[in-house]
This record gives structure tokens, C-alpha cells and sequence, in this order.
């Protein structure tokens, strides 16, 4: 027999439990992410060197090296020190959980700057001449022109950001977490079928990717409707 | 430098270097093998491009390494003795890396290639047939070269993400520089020093690489005007 289906009929409560840890995983990251992204944006389309400066070399640091590296250096690294390991804060980042998400965070809050500070500077000069002439402070400026139609211009590049994104929590397996891939790599290492509990992750992954695919065509119907093609 | 482990860690750079370039190379040939397919007047050969490059797309550059490497080793294991080959087959793990790298890739680039291509006004290759040239002159005279302008900035994007994603192969053990760093770090215990020393590794590669590839992209834009805004 080439293909075991009875093993992975059997196994499919642990990969529905990896469904539901990636999720969280995905979701928290991206939730802390887009946090720290909003600001870090905003410093990039800074004019002032100093305040450009600092975000720019975060951006280029993080979107530079592997994401494999950074949930090492996180997760394994601060260990080295004894100031962590001391510290009141040992027990979370002990917790594979809280460094892959911590990791995850950081990582994706990089990439997502970038795409929002693209968006930014793509702002229609118009629109802010406008709010400008009606009188509107700094404050009040970004508040109710840039930032929301710059995060509306972004979905499109954040779609394809979320998907990686999903994609780069596999990663969690190799911290020991269970998630879809950690599933995977349990059924393959107790009953040695590695072709089939992959090729079932990977089917995992494919419709979790249509689905957010999906969402997102949706999202930019209802939120981008007004920059679609006229239908007459 | 770094405990004795510097030079090491070095030979697992330069690995990682010619890892990436060997998949890149791989990459390259399938992804432009994927966008002629997807591009084909032939409709099982577009829907068969159309496949490769949304299933790869669509699932974790982990997983499919892991299914390639270990899932194909087995499959090769269970196929082999159907056809009267008893030995056990070991797969070397760098072929096994290229291969992998350059299936994954493959499906990304063909992507960029595809879109390069269908950027080339139609009117330059209807040009080259008034002209008298074949098919495959029109092709490599006319298109190729226009569409490596336009794929440039594709595929300088996945060259960097390729290079990346290459420290995922430390995992099923190819002694690359991640590998190294991650034998260096258990001997000494002092993960953070080789892991920020990898780091920095990788963000010379990467700022190397986008250093090479800016000139590239200027090279080949000579003649064309950037759009003033």
C-alpha cells in the first residue's frame, strides 16, 4: 500500500488541535505586530534623520535576516545571560509559546511597516492639501486622512503578508510547539509515514491559505470598493 | 574569532552561499518552464503551471522541505523495491536541498516571469515577425531581454527571501552556517553569541546581494526613463 489513510484518519484530532495553535499563533502575532507597525511606519515617512534613522535600520535588520534566527536568538539566545535568567520575566521567556509569538511579532511587525510606509507616501498630495486648507492639525491629519486610507491602500500587500505569515508559524514546530507542522512531525517520527503526514499538513496549510485568501478578496470588496474598476 | 568556531562557521557560509545560488539556478529554469507553461495556448499545460505555482505557493516552505526530504526519501525507499532495487537509498542532503529550494522557488518565480513576460507590449513582438525572424528569434532576441528588465525587481525580491529561507535546510541536517552556529552554540553555550553572529552573516549576504542586484536592474533599465512623479 503507497498511501496509509487509516494512520492519518486516526491522527486528525492532532492535526485540528495544530489548526487551533497555529491561529492563535497567527493571530497574536499579527494583532502585536500591526501595534508596533503603526508607529514604526510613521517614523519612516519622517523627514527628520533622526527619527527616520532608528526605523529604517529596525526594518532593514529584521526583513534581512532569517526568520529562523531571530525565534533562535529569542528562544535559545537570551538565555546565555544570567540577567535574563533572573529576572522576573524567566518564566515567559522560558515559554516556547511567548518567544515564537514575541518572534513572530517583531518579524512580521518589520515587514508590515514597510507596506504601510509605502502606502503612506502614495497618499494622493491632494488629499492632504485639502485637509491642510480646511485647517486640520498634524494630529488630526493623520488621524483622519492618511492613516485610514493609507491602512485601507494596504490590504492588498498585507493580504499577501498574513499569508507568509501563516506560513513562517510552522516554525513554531521547531521550538517544540504543536502546531500544524508539529502535528505532522509527530505522526511521522511515531509511525514513520513522513510522506503522509506531510502531504496532510500541506493540505492543512493549502486551505487555510484559500481561506484567508478568500477573506481578504472580501475585505477589499467591502473597504476598497472605491478604488475598483467601474463595472459600467 | 568566537571560541575557535569562526572558521566554521565561515565554511557553513560559504555553503549556504553556493546553496542558494545552485537552487537559485534551479529556480530559475523551473520557474521559467512554469511561466511558459501557464502562458501555453495548450490548456492542460497551463492548468498543469497553474498547479505547481498555487499549491507550492500555498504551503509553508517547512513543511514542503519536510515532505521532500524525508517523504520523498521514504517514497524513494518504497518504490525502489517494486522495481527490483533492494538497496537502501540515501539521498545526499545538498542535492536534496537544491532540489527542494529549486522546486519551491520555482513556483515563485514563475510567477514573476509570467508577469514580465505579459508586460512587454504586444507590439514589439508582432514587430519582430514583420521583421521576418522566427518564433524562437522573436523569442530570445526580442523577449527575453525586455523581460529581464521587467522581472528584475521579482526576482531580486525572491533571491533575498530564497537566501533566507535557505537556513530552514540547517533542520534536516545540512551542515550550513545556521547548522554550525547551532552545533558551536550547544558546545559553548552560548547560543546568542553564534546565532547573532549568523545574523550578521546573513545581513551581508542580503546587503551584498541588493547592492549586485540595484546594478543589475540599472544596466538593464539603460535607454528606458523612470516615470517622474
Amino acid at each position: 500500500m503507497i498511501f496509509d489513510y487509516n494512520v492519518i484518519w486516526d491522527s486528525l484530532p492532532l492535526y485540528f488541535g495544530g489548526v487551533l495553535v497555529t491561529l492563535k499563533l497567527l493571530l497574536i502575532s499579527l494583532f502585536i505586530g500591526l501595534l508596533l507597525a503603526i508607529p514604526l511606519a510613521l517614523m519612516r515617512v519622517s523627514k527628520s534623520v533622526f527619527i527616520n534613522f532608528p526605523a529604517w535600520l529596525y526594518t532593514y535588520v529584521i526583513r534581512g535576516t532569517p526568520m529562523l534566527v531571530q525565534l533562535f536568538l529569542i528562544y535559545y539566545g537570551l538565555a546565555q545571560f544570567e540577567l535574563v535568567r533572573e529576572s522576573a520575566l524567566w518564566p515567559y521567556f522560558s515559554n516556547a509559546s511567548f518567544c515564537a509569538c514575541m518572534a513572530f511579532a517583531i518579524n512580521t511587525s518589520a515587514y508590515t511597516a514597510e507596506i504601510l510606509a509605502g502606502s503612506l507616501k502614495a497618499t494622493p498630495h491632494g488629499e492632504i492639501e485639502a485637509a491642510k486648507a480646511m485647517g486640520m492639525s498634524r494630529i488630526k491629519l493623520y488621524r483622519r486622512i492618511l492613516l485610514p486610507s493609507a491602512i485601507r491602500r494596504a490590504l492588498p500587500q498585507y493580504s499577501n503578508e498574513v499569508i507568509m505569515m501563516l506560513h513562517t508559524t510552522s516554525l513554531a514546530s521547531i521550538v517544540t510547539l504543536i502546531d500544524i507542522t508539529g502535528a505532522a512531525r509527530t505522526v511521522s517520527s511515531q509511525y514513520y509515514l513522513p510522506f503522509e503526514a506531510f502531504i496532510t499538513a500541506g493540505a492543512f496549510y493549502l486551505c487555510l491559505t484559500f481561506i484567508l485568501v478568500r477573506l481578504f478578496k472580501l475585505a477589499e470588496r467591502r473597504w476598497l470598493a472605491y478604488l475598483a474598476p467601474r463595472k459600467h | 574569532m568566537l571560541n575557535g568556531y569562526g572558521s566554521t562557521i565561515l565554511d557553513g557560509a560559504w555553503l549556504t552561499v553556493i546553496l542558494a545560488l545552485t537552487s537559485m539556478a534551479v529556480a530559475t529554469v523551473l520557474g521559467l518552464l512554469g511561466a511558459a507553461f501557464r502562458l501555453s495556448p495548450i490548456k492542460w499545460l497551463a492548468v498543469l503551471g497553474e498547479t505547481y505555482a498555487t499549491v507550492v505557493r500555498g504551503i509553508p516552505d517547512l513543511v514542503l522541505i519536510l515532505l521532500i526530504f524525508y517523504g520523498g526519501q521514504d517514497m524513494v525507499n518504497r518504490v525502489a523495491p517494486m522495481l527490483g532495487y533492494d538497496d537502501y537509498i540515501d539521498i545526499n542532503p545538498f542535492v536534496a536541498g537544491v532540489f527542494t529550494m529549486g522546486f519551491i522557488f520555482g513556483a515563485y518565480l514563475s510567477e514573476t516571469f509570467r508577469g514580465a513576460f505579459m508586460a512587454i507590449p504586444k507590439g514589439q513582438a508582432e514587430a519582430g515577425v514583420a521583421y521576418g525572424m522566427s518564433n524562437t528569434k522573436v523569442f530570445f532576441r526580442i523577449l527575453v531581454p525586455q523581460m529581464i528588465r521587467f522581472a528584475i525587481p521579482g526576482f531580486t525580491n525572491n533571491w533575498l527571501v530564497l537566501t533566507k529561507a535557505t537556513a530552514l535546510i540547517s533542520v534536516v541536517g545540512l551542515q550550513d552556517m545556521m547548522f554550525k552556529a547551532k552545533s558551536a552554540a550547544d558546545a559553548t553555550r552560548e547560543p546568542f553569541t553564534f546565532y547573532l553572529a549568523v545574523a550578521a552573516l546573513y545581513l551581508v549576504l542580503t546587503s551584498v546581494s541588493l547592492l549586485a542586484l540595484r546594478y543589475l536592474e540599472k544596466r538593464y533599465s539603460v535607454g528606458t526613463k523612470a516615470a517622474e512623479l
